[in-house]
């Protein structure tokens, strides 16, 4: 039996308006090279100048991770030749990055939990891109992203499994969101993930080779990446084979690493101190600053919740792992005052129509105040929970305000008991057979067997009779 | 009256000050001398005479509607490592033989701000890489002295441009001597400021940690309205300096009565030249008279200095001149196959073979493996070389010695022989791996030939300097001596 070692290096783009080390624009999209001034082209001569902004960035997640600041913290180049790399160098950290030893906790499926360490997480300069598909013949390189901030976040090789991994992404992805330091869109590149890899025995204490599976960019395929190289590791050392230190890329259409260097080929990067950098030194003052600025962070929003709303544990973790989720959830248990009600309809039709459209709560056609008015009509007894999905869709598909809807479809609930027992009588009187076998059946089975004729009087009232009255004036009349 | 090119930058001052004489009248004799002298000395790159000579018309408007600057008109040249917007900014590289500048250095905008006039742009080993100007793309420099000899480097052309009287101011680049070194071989007076003190944005990067912009002039009070107007805090350059900027030219006149000047055992021990120590002699009983006391002092480390310099330059230049990969500016190989050929063959055809070597030993000396022993060792004896500096400066207010083992030498000599060409700068290394401000000043000529003293001081002590450069000066006549031949 073998156990996977597992380390990740997570690359989140800071949303800073300008770049770290020039006063360009950081968005994302525009015409190549429009966003690149003469330091982002490394133009003889020009200098960078760091962007303070980074640094706030920065220290909050080493503070949100309960890590050490770095006082001193210093800029290296990183050497090496390459067309998207202006400079021939990127400004990195090596020696003493900005972000020390911290921690982050994940959930595991068994419902326990899990602390990863971090080791470190430090400030560098995006590069730009390589554009290979639009000259023929010839490769473009757009600079736009050259110098965008980038936070690297590298944990210790303490995860187990892909799930782990996939976990421990969500809680930083979770952390970046909250404190607002990035936009964490990995299928913009704004969040990337490297993953180390390596198997040995299990519960040997030696470290067995590694490989390092390059910029993955979705929980997905930091599964299936992982899952794969894992099974190939397995399989190499099974044949009597030798894993080969390298670094590999996963091809998600094939599902399959493939080799992409080899530790020999590997660039030795001359790291040395940025001359044209000062050492930065954060005082306590811009610490606490920062540490004043902090949100409420995913774990202590979770406690909040469950003691606030009532509900689970498990309930308040699927709600808080999405900051603007959590807000949302939030205005409509608050608004209707109903937090179990609200916890349900989120977690059960808007994340399920979330998931499935891949869409943002930020944009969801429903909003709070409209879930909060739906769940409102509930607790009237306006609608019941058959009547409230129709008005939760037809809210989907932008058809008006909830009361407008049950007026226009006429959906408000039956509770009238005089027109229910119409309903009953007819029922009962079109389905003798039925009513004959009812009443000769035990009572243990009538109760499953009066559901048939409470589904005929739900029908018949198109949906909007009170189901507990149906059934009470049901089981009366039946049994009578 | 002697001619306009002879005054130097204060008295030329003076002259637009009194309306004696227009900024178009100043800058068409020296755009005249230069298109006369500039074949046979090869100081200046680019002559930019249409430019100048709108920026004089311009000047001399805005002197007679009163919204000039005290320095309006007047004329400087700058070294091609500075960026000029809209003209070919070199660096005496083939590979930058085809880059103009989108833009303007700080220093070349403060110029502007001020009101002078470019003349145009000045040789350079290339890179800023060597102490004789055989290392410019553009072809040597000549030393106006004796064209047989050279002009020292990297700012050969700026020492010779002021020498010659081809510009009365010229901004040079110092990072082991690149400034002081070729100021002795001329007979012209140059300051290389305190790390941090000018700006470096738009000055083409060499060794990023060593380099510092200055200027070579006649005397120490033209540097002193010079430095004026180039020195001062620059946001776009992190490591420059929130120092306050001082008027340099107030405290010339100030008197050396109880300053102490502390000189180096290590600079006059048995190696040194007899007809140098005899100089050297002469400028020390001057300053005594002028009321310094002398004390001799020990930098214990100074001797490390070069090697460490070899270790430290070479290994920022190496990455400092990535950026010039045929990509984005600068020269381009032909036809390139793919990216590894086009840095190759783009690299190996546009620099030249100094700068090359540097970029090699710049690479050894960071390499895995090689690190701790080359480039951390060096920053190690970089850091006692400060110390050393410091302790003596704790006492002293200036340190004194000669700027150069001897007088300028032959073209070609030293060509064949890279590290007695290091040897030039064994005076001046220390002071750009202390991050010193030092001046070269003229001296008594050694055999016809021009010969400097170099006098550091304490960090942003520049009017330390200066004052005490201006007082030799008032009593000396060395820097008076002109070239004879041009």
């Amino acid at each position: 039996m073998y156990e996977a070692v597992i380390g990740l290096e997570v690359h989140v783009q800071l949303s800073t308006d300008s770049k770290i080390f020039s006063g360009s624009s950081t968005n994302f999209g525009a015409e190549p090279n429009t966003q690149a001034s003469l330091i982002d082209l490394g133009m003889p001569g020009v200098l960078p100048v760091p962007n303070a902004k980074a640094f706030e960035m920065a220290v909050k997640f080493g503070l949100a991770i309960d890590a050490e600041i770095g006082q001193e913290s210093i800029f290296d180049r990183k050497n090496y030749f390459y067309p998207d790399l202006p400079k021939g160098y990127q400004i990195s950290q090596f020696d003493k990055p900005i972000v020390g030893p911290g921690r982050v906790t994940i959930s595991l499926e068994d419902g326990t939990t899990k602390t990863i360490n971090v080791t470190r997480a430090h400030l560098e300069e995006d590069a730009g891109k390589s554009v290979h598909d639009a000259f023929d013949g010839m490769t473009g390189v757009d600079l736009n992203r050259a110098g965008t901030p980038l936070l690297e976040i590298v944990s210790e090789p303490e995860l187990r499994s892909a799930k782990e991994a996939v976990a421990y992404l969500k809680v930083i992805h979770s952390i970046i969101r909250y404190l607002d330091i990035s936009d964490g869109n990995m299928a913009e590149g704004s969040m990337r993930c490297d993953c180390n890899v390596s198997i040995r025995p299990k519960g040997s204490d030696t470290l067995g080779t590694r490989t390092e599976i390059k910029n993955v960019n979705s929980f997905r395929f930091v599964e299936k990446a992982i899952n794969t190289e894992i099974n190939r590791q397995i399989e190499i050392l099974e044949d009597a084979g030798r894993v080969i230190q390298e670094t590999r890329l996963y091809d998600p259409d094939k599902d399959e690493t493939r080799s992409m260097r080899s530790k020999e080929e590997a660039n030795d990067y001359r790291y040395f101190p940025d001359p044209d950098l000062l050492p930065v030194v954060l005082d306590e003052a811009f610490i606490s600053t920062c540490r004043d600025a902090l949100p409420e962070l995913p774990e202590a929003r979770k406690t909040r919740y469950v003691s606030e709303y009532g509900i689970t544990d498990y309930d308040a973790g699927v709600l808080v792992a999405d900051r603007d989720v959590a807000d949302y959830f939030a205005e409509v248990a608050d608004t209707s005052g109903e937090g179990k009600l609200a916890a349900n309809w989120v977690m059960g039709s808007v994340l399920a129509d979330l998931n499935q459209t891949g869409g943002s709560i930020t944009d969801f056609a429903v909003t709070a105040k409209q879930l909060s008015d739906l769940i409102a009509r509930i607790k009237d007894n306006t609608l019941n929970s058959k009547t409230a999905k129709t008005v939760f869709d037809a809210l989907l598909a932008s058809e008006g305000e909830v009361d407008a809807i049950i007026e226009s479809k006429g959906l408000v609930q039956m509770t009238d008991t005089g027109a229910i027992e119409a309903i009953v009588d007819e029922v009962i009187a079109e389905n003798p057979d039925q009513v004959a076998n009812y009443r000769a059946a035990p009572d243990e089975k009538q109760g499953k067997m009066l559901g048939f004729f409470v589904g005929q009087v739900m029908k018949k009232s198109q949906g909007k009779a009170n189901p507990q009255a149906v059934n009470q004036i049901l089981s009366a009349k039946l049994s009578g | 009256m002697s001619q306009i090119t002879d005054l130097s930058f204060s008295e030329l001052k003076q002259s637009l000050n009194d309306r004696t004489l227009s900024s178009v009248e100043i800058t068409s004799a020296f755009l005249d001398r230069i298109e006369s002298l500039n074949p046979t000395l090869n100081a200046f790159i680019t002559i930019t005479r249409d430019e100048a000579m709108q920026s004089a018309k311009d000047a001399d408007a805005a002197i007679s509607q009163g919204s000039a600057t005290p320095y309006t008109g007047l004329p400087i040249a700058h070294k091609d490592l500075f960026c000029t917007d809209g003209t070919l900014t070199s660096c005496g590289s083939k590979i930058l033989s085809n880059f103009v500048a989108p833009y303007d250095a700080h220093v070349v905008s403060q110029c502007k701000t001020a009101g002078l006039v470019s003349l145009g742009k000045l040789n350079m080993d290339e890179f800023a890489m060597g102490s004789s100007n055989e290392n410019s793309y553009y072809g040597p420099v000549k030393n106006p002295w004796d064209t047989t000899r050279v002009p020292g480097g990297s700012s050969g052309g700026s020492a010779a441009a002021v020498a010659a009287r081809l510009t009365p101011l010229a901004t040079a680049t110092d990072t082991g001597g690149s400034i002081r070194q070729p100021a002795a071989f001329t007979g012209t007076s140059g300051l290389k400021p305190t790390y941090g003190r000018v700006s470096r944005f738009g000055m083409i990067a060499y060794a990023s940690s060593l380099d510092q912009g200055g200027l070579i002039a006649h005397t120490a009070q033209d540097i002193a309205h010079g430095l004026r107007m180039i020195a001062g805090h620059d946001s776009r350059d992190s490591t420059s300096a929130r120092e306050p900027v001082p008027d340099y030219t107030q405290t010339l006149d100030e008197s050396l009565q109880g300053k102490v000047i502390g000189i180096p055992k290590q600079f006059f021990d048995d190696r040194l030249d007899s007809a140098m120590r005899q100089a050297m002699d002469e400028v020390l009983e001057v300053l005594r008279s002028l009321g310094a006391t002398t004390t001799e002092v020990s930098l214990d480390h100074v001797a490390e200095a070069i090697p460490a310099y070899y270790v430290i330059a070479p290994a920022e230049a190496s990455s400092n001149l990535s950026r010039f990969d045929g990509v984005r500016f600068g020269y381009r190989a032909d036809s390139p196959t793919d990216p590894m050929d086009l840095y190759e063959r783009s690299r190996g055809e546009g620099f030249g073979s100094e700068v090359k070597r540097r970029i090699l030993i710049g690479t050894y000396a960071l390499s895995e493996g090689y690190y701790d022993a080359y480039y951390k060792k060096a920053q190690q004896i970089r850091r006692l070389i400060r110390d050393d500096f410091n302790r003596a400066l704790g006492h002293c207010d200036l340190l004194f010695g000669p700027t150069t083992p001897s007088t300028a030498f032959v073209l070609g000599e030293k060509t064949a022989d890279p590290v007695a060409m290091y040897l030039e700068d064994i005076y001046t290394v220390a002071t750009n791996m202390a991050g010193l401000p030092g001046g070269s000043f003229q001296a008594p000529l050694i055999n016809g030939l021009p010969t400097g003293y170099q006098l550091t001081g304490r960090a942003f002590g520049e009017s330390m300097i200066l004052n005490a450069a201006h007082q030799v000066q008032m009593v000396t006549d060395w820097h008076l001596q002109r070239p004879e031949g041009v």
